[in-house]
């Protein structure tokens, strides 16, 4: 419990530094707001009365409180090019960007952690030495460019999906799935890689331990040794690196997004940065981060389920 | 018997081939690489033009060999930025400890969280984008990776005998930790500046595929990449030959850091 406390404080800590930090980018460095609002029109009176009522003559700490506030309340600001709330123009493609996280993520790890179990099980024999030059060459391949080449294979010449011919989920769920399934391939595949080699690593490691050869002295056959007792510890730093990649596989789909021209988060993201609309931008750079701080937060929770040694 | 460092062996001459390639591209390419020639739009394999021609009928060798150049530049001046900043960071709080260690670590624990690509994004939408931008904020966006590291090996060096040695003998701070702890940090050092150097050349390759990187009409391999898309039905060489680079770049790089990693470890 004194855990879960520590690391809840450390979280929320953690939170109101990375969101301070967004604001302060945006809101200081980017220049004011209220002349980009007036563009060309701005004159001195106009300019001053905007900023008053934009609230920007506030100090900068109860604008930030003022924001922050609000964007707990949903309400993210609104965005300089289309007048709109950001929440808005997000909400309903964020279930996209979301779905084809979770896709990509589900599928690196239902094939990652039995590859890597057997390529440790079965070390240098024929299959564990292909996988091997098959990881090192996926992990050189940039997800964007598997990505073509998945639409080219799969797309073009197999004929399995339409290539740009993105489906709602509003309209079709089957369709949608379908067409976020490429994508998805795509951007676990160097995830995969990694994963693997880093479980057969961890679990080759273990191998070694003390307690493995109490195991068997016990009469335990390979199998039960390999779940029951090595399994357990070689998972942690593989739960590090699961943790960190679906953060990394978030920041994946946002290029990959512009491959399948996927209207998700990635593509207002990306024309929010060339316009400068920066409501947009800090709504979705803070809701990242979010994301990113809560699953590090879950990452440290099973941590502890795995080995409650660690405080 | 010994076994051959395979990875050491086909990744050093992956890269040796790459870099001679870029070196040459420097200052020899045999078409120019911006020369439009209508007459030589997609023009296919020949041995005038051994990958072909684009949709404006350039040279795509002569473009490849420019795009690794600026890609490899991009890549070059990321891992600077971010090694140089990362060991003056790391070593000043690794060697100090205290109160500024505790914040800025605090502050680099989240920035690590955070994916690169991402980072770099945020700093992109600040500074604005172009070559010489993303050059920056990747740079910036790599720090914390090689901060930490330093950090934790001038962690474990600091009170070695020969730091103490070093001390009585009346060598300042800045000595003790540039000239005495820092090259026994190198062998950590290395390897991790090759993998940042292979994530830069994704990262970039992504960020000029995303339009936010080198800008037309300069070559760059991943702008390349999203220029040929369009024609990836008729003319698959044209997304091929980028993509193959980027491939064989960073390729070779990863399978040389794990040939020297196993032969500094001799496992």
């Amino acid at each position: 419990m004194k855990y879960v406390v520590k690391k809840l404080s450390a979280m929320l800590l953690v939170i109101i530094i990375v969101s301070f930090l967004a604001f302060l980018a945006f809101s200081v460095i980017s220049g004011d707001p209220a002349l980009s609002k007036l563009g060309t029109q701005a004159t001195p009176e106009r300019l001053e009365a905007l900023r008053e009522e934009m609230g920007l003559n506030r100090p900068l700490l109860v604008r930030y409180g003022d924001w922050a506030t609000h964007f707990l309340q949903g309400d993210m600001g609104e965005s300089y090019d289309y007048n709109m709330p950001v929440k808005e123009m997000i909400g309903d493609k964020l279930p996209i960007t979301i779905s084809l996280t979770l896709m990509s993520f589900v599928i690196m790890t239902v094939l990652a952690i039995p590859l890597g179990i057997y390529t440790a099980k079965h070390e240098n024999g024929l299959i564990d030495r292909i996988i091997y030059i098959l990881n090192q060459v996926i992990m050189a391949i940039p997800p964007f460019f598997s990505g073509i080449l998945i639409t080219w294979i799969f797309g073009l010449v197999l004929k399995l999906f339409t290539p740009g011919g993105f489906v709602s989920y509003k309209e079709d769920v089957g369709g949608f799935f379908w067409y976020l399934l490429f994508p998805a391939i795509a951007i676990a595949l160097p995830k995969c890689a990694m994963t693997v080699k880093l479980l057969r690593a961890a679990i080759l490691d273990e191998v070694k331990a003390g307690y493995v050869r109490t195991a068997y002295s016990k009469g335990n056959n390979t199998n039960k040794v390999l779940y029951y007792h090595v399994l357990k510890n070689a998972m942690i730093p593989v739960v590090t690196f699961l943790g960190m990649a679906l953060a990394d596989i978030l920041a994946g789909s946002i290029v990959i997004e512009q491959v399948f021209n996927i209207p998700g988060i990635g593509r207002i993201l990306l024309t929010s940065i060339s316009n400068r609309d920066y409501p947009v931008v800090q709504a979705i750079i803070v809701l990242i981060a979010v994301w990113v701080i809560v699953i590090n937060f879950v990452v440290d929770m099973i941590y502890k389920v795995i080995d409650p040694r660690i405080d | 018997m010994k076994q051959k460092n395979y990875n050491f062996i086909i990744g050093g001459s992956i890269t040796c081939f790459m870099v001679l390639l870029i070196l040459v591209g420097f200052f020899y390419t045999p078409y120019d690489p911006e020369k439009m020639d209508s007459s030589l739009k997609f023009a296919d394999v020949s041995l005038k033009h051994i990958m072909g021609c684009d949709n404006f009928g350039r040279d795509m060798f002569s473009r490849i060999l420019k795009g690794c150049g600026t890609t490899l530049f991009v890549a070059t001046g990321t891992v600077l930025i971010g090694a140089l900043m990362g060991i003056l960071i790391g070593a000043f709080t690794g060697y100090y400890g205290g109160l500024l260690d505790e914040v800025l670590m605090r502050v680099i624990d989240a920035l690590f969280a955070f994916p690169s690509i991402l980072l770099a994004l945020v700093f992109i939408a600040v500074l604005g984008s172009g070559k010489n931008n993303v050059i920056l904020a990747l740079g910036i966006a790599f720090i914390p990776s090689f901060a930490r590291i330093v950090r934790s090996e001038f962690i474990r060096c600091k009170n070695m005998d020969y730091v103490m040695l070093a001390k009585i003998s009346g060598a300042s701070d800045l000595r003790i930790m540039f000239v005495h702890i820092l090259p026994n940090t190198m062998t950590v050092l290395l390897s991790s500046i090759m993998i940042g150097f292979n994530n830069a050349v994704l990262a970039e390759a992504g960020m000029s595929y995303l339009g936010i990187g080198a800008q037309p009409p300069e070559p760059s391999l991943g702008l390349m990449l999203s220029e040929s898309q369009t024609y990836l039905f008729s003319e698959p060489g044209m997304v091929l030959f980028p993509g193959l680079m980027i491939i064989l770049l960073v390729l070779g790089f990863a399978l040389l850091a794990e040939g020297l990693k196993t032969r500094n470890t001799g496992k």
